[in-house]
């Protein structure tokens, strides 16, 4: 059963509601990574909201679906979906970054409710992922684990180190998202570090790799769908992405990874996503 | 002969973690160096060899620990507190993740592959992240002891084993507490703080020490974190002068950690240093390189001696 037209469109309100409250909060902040937070946002959605069985009242349930943001600094939309979905009130957005916040810069597990692992430092989530997968599967639990990487992120060799040991271990529990919005720091991944064929790279790699249009809910809900019923091998889903989607002057431009928003940007960056300021 | 302090690890891994399915056992290809490979083959299902990927390893032992699991990483000490050390701080510092991190070769144990495969900074490294806790073991009696240990304790460790073999200092069965060094010989004229290898080394120095007339104590003090300070200060008050045995480098380790103590617990007492000083070994028999580097009786001894002198 796949989603209705309504639920498509509830989804897609969702996004655009999420889009605006990041860009505010980042607004009122002035620090903290516009443009890899809105890159993200539909992968995030469609997890918490159709594939994750995780319950906000009981955050540390034994098999829960987990799902390690290896892109740490993208927490900003990780904490909006985590708010909505009820782990922690949306009003505590506003802490974000703040003195003794909860919404640390960079996910942290021990301080956010929600959050399965502490990410920021870039390449070794993958690899926290698969032992997640690893030790769920030798407890005998149905519980999926998720990690979602940036393009940028693999030019850590560790990523390739944990592709091989994921598919050594025929961990099948395992689904990675590259967020694949080809932009990273300091310019395009074709100018700083060219990431050649990923699908084949990742085949070769042994594993069952899909592509989908990242900001499409309904091809990341039938992707996540896919990658549930392949056996043997982990799934790698190619979310081709825009970095700064929905926001005309930030897409594809690396100077809006981690730039503070002027009053003026805002103002236009609401404009379009159709809100106000 | 006292078995290899490796053997003694591989077995106590099995031991104590053969019937608890929280136990898995990572190797990077040197299972058989390591003696992971011991549980590897009483335990396969429990077991990862993840091929030489130290920073992987560590972070995939991160993960297991995350969902219940109690993970023993292994590889060399050098390579796991520098390969592995990302993850280290992220998950097992900063998360406060139980992995125990197993340094095979400590120090220059490994002797014949040279100072590429030696460890002289490993223990400055791990007891510098918060919350981990670092054990170095002396003899067989207390490396069992600590595999238990580590199971038991909901903390990330580092436990500095060694591919030597060292004389026998406990007897079996003796329990020991994290947090809590150990006299092993009591002395009135100064105090010997060794670790490791070292306290074997340390005794045979005191032996040394007594035909001279200086009458030398000797402390293990296999937990380097959480350090005792109640005992280095009660030492310091008691015989006046400390010398600090290690097979690391003077900078960062035990000398230094005790020296901390020392200086802000109002303890200020000669103190001499015997261990490598800030530099490179080279390959070569262990007992030579002992020798060279200032790490065997002889040499404790004469930093005991300066020691006392000094007192005057």
């Amino acid at each position: 059963m796949g989603l209705t037209t309504e639920r498509i469109k509830e989804l897609q309100e969702q996004c655009r509601r999420f889009r605006m409250d990041v860009l505010e909060v980042l607004h009122e902040k002035q620090t903290g990574h516009p443009g890899g937070s809105l890159s993200v946002c539909e992968i995030l959605d469609v997890l918490y909201f159709t594939q994750m069985n995780v319950d906000p009242s009981n955050p540390q349930m034994e098999d829960r679906d987990r799902l390690v943001l290896c892109k740490g600094h993208a927490a900003p939309m990780l904490y909006r979906v985590l708010a909505e979905k009820g782990f922690f009130p949306v009003e505590e957005m506003h802490t974000l970054r703040d003195f003794e916040t909860r919404l640390q810069g960079h996910p942290c597990v021990l301080e956010t409710p929600g959050v399965d692992a502490t990410t920021g430092p870039l390449g070794i989530g993958l690899s926290a992922a698969l032992g997640m997968a690893l030790g769920l599967r030798m407890s005998g639990s149905p519980a999926r684990v998720y990690a979602v990487l940036g393009d940028g992120e693999i030019d850590e060799g560790t990523v390739w180190e944990a592709s091989m040991s994921a598919a050594k271990f025929k961990a099948d529990n395992l689904c990675a998202v590259l967020d694949w919005n080809r932009v990273q720091l300091d310019g395009t991944t074709a100018d700083i570090m060219p990431t050649g064929d990923l699908e084949a790279k990742f085949a070769s790699f042994g594993w069952n790799v899909l592509n989908c249009d990242g900001h499409n809910v309904k091809e990341l809900y039938e992707a996540f769908e896919e990658a549930k019923k392949v056996k043997g091998k982990p799934t790698m889903i190619l979310a081709h992405t825009i970095k700064g989607k929905g926001v005309s002057f930030m897409e594809g431009k690396n100077a809006w990874h981690g730039k503070p928003i002027d009053d003026e940007s805002y103002a236009q960056a609401m404009k379009e996503l159709g809100g106000e300021v | 002969m006292a078995k290899a302090i490796r053997d003694v690890y591989g077995e106590a891994l099995v031991k104590y973690g053969k019937d608890d399915e929280r136990v898995v056992v990572l190797d990077a290809d040197v299972s058989s160096s390591t003696k992971s490979a011991v549980f590897g083959q009483a335990c396969p299902d429990r077991f990862l060899n993840v091929g030489i990927a130290e920073a992987n390893m560590t972070a995939m032992a991160a993960g297991l620990a995350s969902v219940g699991k109690i993970p023993f990483v292994n590889t060399f000490a050098v390579f796991i507190t520098s390969l592995g050390l990302t993850a280290a701080r992220a998950f097992g510092s900063y998360s406060k993740l139980p992995i125990k991190m197993a340094g095979a070769y400590g120090g220059v144990s490994d002797s014949y592959d040279g100072p590429s495969h030696h460890a002289l900074e490993d223990i400055a490294v791990m007891r510098t992240l918060p919350g981990f806790e670092v054990f170095v073991p002396c003899d067989a009696v207390q490396t069992d002891w600590l595999i238990k240990h580590a199971i038991d304790t909901p903390k990330p460790m580092y436990l500095r084993l060694s591919r030597g073999a060292f004389p026998d200092v406990y007897q079996e069965g003796t329990e020991f507490e994290s947090g809590k060094g150990n006299i092993v010989r009591e002395g009135t004229d100064v105090t010997i703080i060794a670790c490791g290898l070292m306290v074997g080394n340390a005794l045979e120095a005191a032996r040394l020490l007594e035909k001279d007339g200086i009458s030398a104590r000797v402390v293990d003090m296999f937990c380097i974190k959480p350090i005792d300070k109640e005992l280095i200060v009660r030492c310091a008050k008691e015989t006046g002068a400390i010398v600090t045995a290690e097979e690391h480098n003077v900078i960062g380790g035990l000398g230094s950690a005790v020296c901390e103590v020392l200086c802000t617990e109002g303890a200020q007492v000669p103190v001499r240093m015997a261990g490598v000083y800030d530099t490179h070994t080279e390959c070569g028999p262990y007992e030579k390189l002992q020798e060279k580097y200032g790490l065997d009786a002889a040499a404790i001894a004469r930093k005991a001696a300066e020691a006392k002198e000094a007192k005057r």
